[in-house]
């Protein structure tokens, strides 16, 4: 099966390792991944500041970028949201249809993992790792990533540790973190307050693991942070290709 | 009140700072989210929320006849029914009726209209006492503040707070326990109900069919307030009407498990009008249907979905960003995801300031809410008609402008890109970002580079 990488442009320039360790697994199940180099950012922030002419804009041009058929893949729950639950809201006519189509064929990674391929076993590359898990709200309750992540994680070794604030929201937000600042990073710290022993922390959301990791370095925590594609990547190869952040 | 949230941020740095009511919000919101979710968890809840949400988009798109026949079934059984448009008109209806009868005390039960309508210092400014006989409400009154959570006024308080506020009004123990603090306040406001000339209430519903005034509360003054002072008045939102007899019960158990996670509230009034031939009661019932807004919300082509609302104050207690602050920050008397959203449409894009901003978007209030506002929609539309109105910042249109063409113009991306590992980009807000999280560690190469590599 072929299918269309789209990275985000979070993920792009600060979770780029992963990102790769994203495409690595998906080649290792035997997906033709590829990656249209056009690409850019799907207008998640600008629609969310409230700015629509400017994110129907970017829209437009992740609409071109992904024409045709194939699946398009994502490592990010939040990005996945705007192409497959807003991108409708933005367009009429023509347009339109070409947004639900493309909201049809996108996923989530860990949703094309388990939606399309039956979530398969990985390999036991995880052994012993104690996981905590955040499942980033968009993917959590627009998307409705069910226990996917956790089932993957955890066939392959993992204990998903229980986290009192694991369904809260870590704060980030987008525009949110820096224009309410203070309450943003309030939020942050409940969940690390809450947070269980573990080996490391993960979530398949680009945005929520810069608010998680940058807060627990400001705390003086040193435990690592890893986008869920790495651990996965992990989970198959028994290798630790990208560096901890 | 006087609306003025267009400080919230500077408040809710202030709340955060220092001895903040963080922990106080947490602990009863977290309380009160559980306690609902069993109470949910008893029923097919997503049925229920939906028939709720259907009831109430029926009256909503019927209002005008729900109104007239709540205006005959009142009149029907003696309650005399007032009109107002306005806070002003409002207060004016009340002023009329506090001199007909000669008012000198009044007894108060929680009303959130109430405080929207400031009846309180209007009263005073009268030369009329006011007491707050709901606990909450009560300790609020003393400490000179406004109420922080539509259920829950005194929610931002810890029991140190109020055992402190008590010890320096009534003299009790500095370390009294929460019932000889209740016993203390329970002894003034007895002799304030035995003084008072009227009692003042809101109401969670008016049925349309039968008359019938719909009051839940679990502590029993509001039975005393609405019925042992002379004249009762009820002050009542236009929405918040129910058609019909038999959808009362649903909604108070689907109110009470919402609020409170409870069956039912300890108590629930169904008042149909004064004393009569009865021995108890008040002589004399008036009820005030308060437009102040409703009609503009009713016609937005968005937000009047926000007039289902019950005030159950479910949404506040699943909200994260609530949680940090509690109500005090949003500055106005509706706090919390559904004040964020009601700001904007009642008051206008300039002055809801960045309220509908005071959300990550994450959606857990929706989840909760019994009538099944899309509050997150909401505020997107919300933030959508700030930058129509030209109300965003000048940075932000600015950032979202220069990014946009960036964006649309894959070689100015990867231009971009560059810059940013070399440290060239001047990143916006990057203080605001750095100074709780540290620096921003772009990957060493972005993924592109690494993509072309291979
Ligand atoms: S918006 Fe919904 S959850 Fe919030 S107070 Fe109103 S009815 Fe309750």
């Amino acid at each position: 099966m072929r299918a269309s990488y789209c990275v985000t442009c979070l993920a792009d320039q600060f979770f780029a390792e992963a990102a790769m360790d994203a495409v690595r697994l998906l080649e290792s199940l035997g997906i033709r991944v590829e990656f249209p180099a056009d690409q850019t950012c799907c207008g998640q922030p600008a629609f969310n500041a409230g700015f629509h002419d400017q994110a129907r804009q970017m829209a437009r041009h992740t609409l071109q970028v992904f024409s045709g058929k194939q699946p398009v893949i994502l490592p990010s729950g939040s990005c996945s949201t705007m192409l497959k639950a807003h991108y409708a809201e933005l367009f009429s006519g023509p347009e339109l249809e070409g947004a639900w189509d493309l909201a049809a064929r996108s996923f989530e990674l860990s949703q094309f993992l388990c939606e399309v391929l039956g979530c398969p076993r990985l390999g036991d590359g995880l052994r012993g790792k104690r996981v905590a898990y955040h499942p980033g709200c968009h993917g959590l309750r627009e998307l409705g990533i069910g226990d996917g992540p956790k089932r993957l994680l955890e066939a392959a070794g993992a204990t998903v540790v229980p986290w009192e604030a694991e369904l809260e929201c870590c704060g980030f937000g987008g525009l949110f973190a820096v224009k309410l600042p203070e309450v943003s990073v309030g939020m942050a710290d409940r969940k690390l307050d809450t947070l269980p022993e573990v080996d490391v922390l993960t979530s398949g959301d680009p945005g929520c693991l810069l608010q998680l990791a940058g807060r627990l370095r400001v705390r003086g925590n040193p435990l690592p942070v890893r986008h869920l594609a790495s651990l996965l990547w992990e989970a198959r190869s028994g290798r630790r290709d990208s560096d901890v952040r | 009140m006087s609306a003025e949230p267009k400080g919230y941020r500077e408040r809710s740095r202030k709340l955060l700072a220092g001895e903040n009511p963080r922990a106080a919000v947490t602990k009863a919101t977290l309380h009160h989210f559980h306690t609902r979710e069993r109470a949910y968890a008893e029923l097919p809840i997503e049925e229920w929320r939906s028939y709720a949400e259907g009831v109430k988009n029926h009256l909503l798109s019927h209002l005008e006849h729900y109104l007239d026949q709540a205006e005959r079934s009142l009149t029907a059984h003696g309650v005399q029914v007032h009109w107002a448009e306005t806070a002003q008109e409002a207060r004016a209806e009340l002023a009329r009726l506090v001199s007909r009868y000669q008012v000198k005390r009044v007894v108060k039960a929680k009303s959130m209209l109430s405080e929207e309508l400031e009846v309180n210092p209007w009263l005073e400014s009268l030369g009329v006492s006011v007491l707050e006989s709901d606990l909450g409400e009560y300790v609020v009154q003393l400490a000179g503040e406004t109420p922080s959570h539509i259920v829950g006024p005194a929610f931002h308080k810890t029991l140190a707070d109020i055992q402190a506020l008590f010890a320096r009004e009534f003299g009790t123990p500095p370390q009294a326990a929460p019932d000889v603090l209740a016993a203390a306040a329970r002894s003034r406001l007895r002799q304030a109900f035995l003084e008072a000339d009227m009692g003042i209430s809101g109401a969670n519903f008016v049925v349309a069919e039968t008359g019938t005034v719909a009051l839940i509360e679990n502590e029993g003054n509001i039975r005393i307030t609405t019925s042992a002072p002379r004249v009762h008045v009820v002050l009542v939102g236009i929405e918040k009407l129910l058609p019909r007899q038999r959808d009362l019960a649903p909604f108070l158990t689907l109110t009470a498990r919402a609020a409170t996670g409870q069956r039912l509230g300890n108590y629930v009034s169904l008042i149909r009008g004064p004393k009569g031939g009865d021995p108890d009661g008040p002589e004399a019932v008036h009820l005030i249907f308060v437009d102040n807004g409703r009609l503009r919300l009713l016609a937005d082509e968005r937000s009047w979905e926000t007039l289902r609302c019950l005030r159950c104050g479910a949404c506040l207690n699943a909200c994260p960003v609530y949680r940090q602050t509690g109500g005090h920050a949003y500055g106005w008397v509706y706090s919390g995801p559904i004040g964020a959203v009601m700001a904007p449409a009642m008051l206008g894009s300039r002055a809801a300031g960045p309220l509908p901003y005071a959300s990550s978007l994450c959606g857990a209030c929706a989840e909760v809410c019994p009538v099944k506002i899309p509050i997150p929609a909401l505020l997107l539309a919300g933030r959508q008609r700030a930058v129509l109105e030209g109300e965003a910042t000048a940075l932000e249109r600015g950032v979202i402008s220069a990014y946009g063409q960036a964006m649309l113009n894959p070689a100015l991306y990867r231009a971009g890109a560059r810059a940013l590992r070399l440290g060239r980009m001047a990143l916006p807000w990057l203080r605001a970002w750095s100074d709780g999280r540290g620096g921003l560690q772009p990957s060493p190469k972005s993924f592109r580079e690494l993509w072309s590599e291979r």
